[in-house]
């Protein structure tokens, strides 16, 4: 059997890409309710900002990022005096976790918005500050709301993770170019590949269901 | 020399605009593969749809699991399966004609719930109304659901083509040249990646910037009075 | 008269064309307990939602409990309100929506510890034994740990008013507590605020189209037209030889809707 040749240095690639999946998502989330909450807030400054770096992040693609990333900002480094050379982990990390961001931003803008005005009232009614408002009221009530297209992202991410093969990072993209490149036996690797993604974009998406019931715990509430 | 132009590295502005030309270059062949990618997920998220929505689960469940799987794997990888894998097969295309059917399947996953989502958010009452009145069933859904599909299905295949456009430089790994591709291109020669690349990006955002704002425009334009949209 | 805890002078209230308080002059008494009625669009809900800073007033003055509302002194002058100042008088009031707005991913027990644990700072101990004071006082103890969703509304209500008097309130501010419910829930509700009524330091505010439990719980009544208080006194008066045309139909149309 061929193809069980190909199983050890395909499941390496995995683990890289599952590595490079968290990894983007954690600074993903982190960076998307950063700018979402930016985007709302009354400081022209930190708004004007959190705009900025959504538009120019979901208006670009994900590759041209990625490559500006590594091949440009080093040079720009240069030109400035920084040493602003990274390892490709760091690179991609970064690259997705940018792209996934912002568009995480707009998804935790949204769903922020979504809040009813009342439970805003209420909250005045009962002298809560603004932060506390925000971060005590408002945040929980809207992260359910997020949490699916969240899951939806998550995969995004996962499948674009890649991409960073582009930029000679070890995953699993990269373990099939290099094992077709040296067996030619194109049409076994890339059905196992592919069949390997969708396994690990199945496990994420029941994860991320998992946690929209748990943060959605007090909608499932009845009497 | 790309394209048969000259770059000019005397300055960087002189640089700049000296690339100008090819990368626009570049561009056009980014909007190429764009359309024609859109319009294979059109179609073939139109008969994944269909196929779905099929009465007969032997047809029905196959498609539903071809969408699921084409949406929950990457662009990158079905692209390389084409690539590598249809002149296995005795079908050898041209690297772009690759590259967008490539698109084309990726976003028919997308497409195909588009449909759904259009036809399925029209109220039931409706087609129970026009049954009452006696409608034909085709003339039920050409007249009666359809119109009222149309509305929301065409602002969401908007906002899907702009996607397509941010995908198209994953082609460039099979030498497709659109304007990632001659970017790198024009860097590796020169070693300057900084200029072209941070062209390529601003060069992106105005093409996204007017693709959505045609969308917009599009999606004022549609016939939707009386049709109450969530 | 005491002097009065809540007064408007020449009160102004728009919505871009529509005015909706019309140069409003109007007091309530320490403990006094008011109940505003009208016709929908008079003006009456604004009141309340003015007195709690939900909404900004265009000219006059609002004072509550001595001072100004919306404005602060500032050399011999009134300069707008600052958010510490608003936060301040907002300390003396306590409001209860018609639509409750309980904070539905809170248990009731943290609707009601939440405020008086970060806005007043209460230790975890103090905020929850002042809460399940309150929830025996609104008979709802065995509901400490039921999330909003699983209660009916008349239990939402009373919750609500308890998470109210959770800050303990000087004033409280009651906008249609009933207008929502089922009818067969309203009187669990009435019963909560009637005992209330009965705490003479509370002052309150009501408004509500229940008119006999308006009759017997308030001191004053007042009739609201057109951004103005048309008729005012005893509800007796009110109820029984109502002096305006305008309040005798209005009276009428609440009283006999099927005449």
């Amino acid at each position: 059997m061929e193809w069980t040749r190909y199983i050890d240095p395909l499941l390496q690639g995995c683990w890289v890409t599952i590595e490079l999946t968290v990894y983007s998502t954690i600074l993903g989330a982190l960076l998307a309710f950063g700018a979402g909450m930016g985007k709302l807030s009354h400081n022209p400054l930190i708004k004007a900002l959190s705009v900025t770096y959504i538009e120019v992040f979901r208006g670009t693609s994900l590759l041209v990022q990625l490559f500006w990333l590594y091949f440009a900002l080093p040079l720009l480094g240069e030109l400035i005096g920084l040493d602003l050379r990274f390892h490709p982990v760091s690179v991609g990390v970064l690259a997705l976790g940018l792209n996934i961001g912002a568009y995480g931003a707009e998804v935790v803008r949204g769903a922020v918005q979504a809040v009813p005005r009342t439970q805003y009232e209420a909250a005045k009614a009962l002298n809560f500050t603004r932060t506390q408002t925000l971060w005590r009221i408002a945040l929980p009530q809207a992260l359910p709301e997020m949490m699916p297209p969240f899951g939806n992202l998550a995969v995004q991410n996962l499948k674009d993770t890649a991409l960073v093969s582009l930029i000679s990072l070890g995953d699993l993209a990269f373990r099939a170019e290099q094992l077709r490149n040296l067996t030619q036996d194109s049409t076994t690797i890339y059905t196992m590949v592919l069949f390997m993604y969708f396994g690990m974009a199945l496990v994420l998406a029941a994860l991320m269901g998992l946690l929209e019931r748990h943060v959605g715990r007090w909608r499932h509430r009845r009497r | 020399m790309l394209f048969g132009i000259e770059w000019d590295t005397s300055t960087s502005w002189a640089f700049a605009w000296s690339i100008l030309p090819i990368l626009l270059r570049g561009m056009v062949v980014t909007i190429q593969a764009s359309l024609l990618g859109f319009f294979v997920a059109l179609g073939l998220g139109l008969l994944l749809a269909s196929l779905k929505g099929v009465p007969l689960k032997i047809i029905a469940w196959p498609a539903a699991f071809i969408t699921e799987f084409l949406r929950d794997t990457p662009l990158l990888i079905q692209l390389f399966f084409l690539y590598y894998v249809l002149p296995d097969y005795g079908i050898v295309l041209p690297a772009f004609l690759t590259g967008a059917l490539a698109l084309g399947v990726q976003y028919s996953a997308y497409t195909a719930e588009v449909y759904r989502a259009g036809i399925q958010a029209v109220p039931r009452g409706q087609k129970e109304a026009a049954r009452a009145l006696n409608l034909s069933e085709r003339l039920a859904f050409i007249h009666v659901i359809l119109p009222q599909a149309v509305v929301r299905i065409v602002p969401a295949m908007g906002n899907y083509l702009v996607s397509i456009m941010k995908d198209v430089p994953v082609l460039s790994v099979v030498t497709v040249l659109e304007m990632l591709n001659v970017a790198k291109i024009i860097g590796d020669r020169t070693f300057n990646y900084l200029i072209p690349l941070t062209m390529v990006g601003a060069l992106y955002l105005l093409l996204t910037l007017i693709a959505s704002w045609g969308v917009r425009v599009l999606d004022t334009r549609l016939p939707k009075r009386g049709i109450p949209l969530k | 008269m005491n002097e009065p805890i809540i007064r408007f002078e020449k009160v102004v209230k728009r919505f871009g064309e529509l005015t909706v308080l019309d140069e409003l002059d109007f007091e309530v008494a320490p403990g006094e307990k008011v109940t505003i009625i009208g016709p929908s669009g008079s003006g009456k809900s604004t009141v309340l939602r003015v007195l709690m800073t939900l909404e900004r007033i265009n000219a006059g003055v609002v004072y509550v409990d001595g001072e100004p509302l919306w404005h602060e002194p500032h050399q011999g002058t009134l300069k707008p309100a600052s958010e510490a100042h608003l936060r301040k008088m907002r300390q003396k009031m306590g409001m209860v929506f018609q639509h409750f707005n309980l904070f539905p991913h809170m248990t009731v027990l943290r609707n009601l510890t939440e405020a008086p644990r970060y806005v007043l700072g209460l230790s975890p101990q103090e905020a929850r034994q002042r809460a399940e004071e309150l929830l025996e006082l609104v008979g709802l103890s065995d509901k400490a740990e039921a999330f909003p969703s699983q209660l009916s509304g008349g239990q939402q209500q009373r919750v609500a008013i308890a998470r109210a008097l959770a800050m303990r309130p000087k004033i409280m501010l009651f906008d249609e507590p009933t207008s929502a419910l089922d009818p067969e829930l309203v009187g669990e509700v009435l019963r909560v605020i009637r005992s209330l009524a009965e705490e003479h330091e509370l002052t309150m505010l009501l408004v509500t189209h229940e008119m006999d439990f308006a009759r017997r719980i308030s001191d004053r009544i007042c009739f609201f037209d057109q951004g103005r208080i048309l008729e005012q006194g005893p509800p007796e008066e009110i109820f029984s030889s109502p002096k305006e045309q305008r309040t005798r139909e209005f009276l009428h149309a609440v009283l006999h809707p099927e005449e």
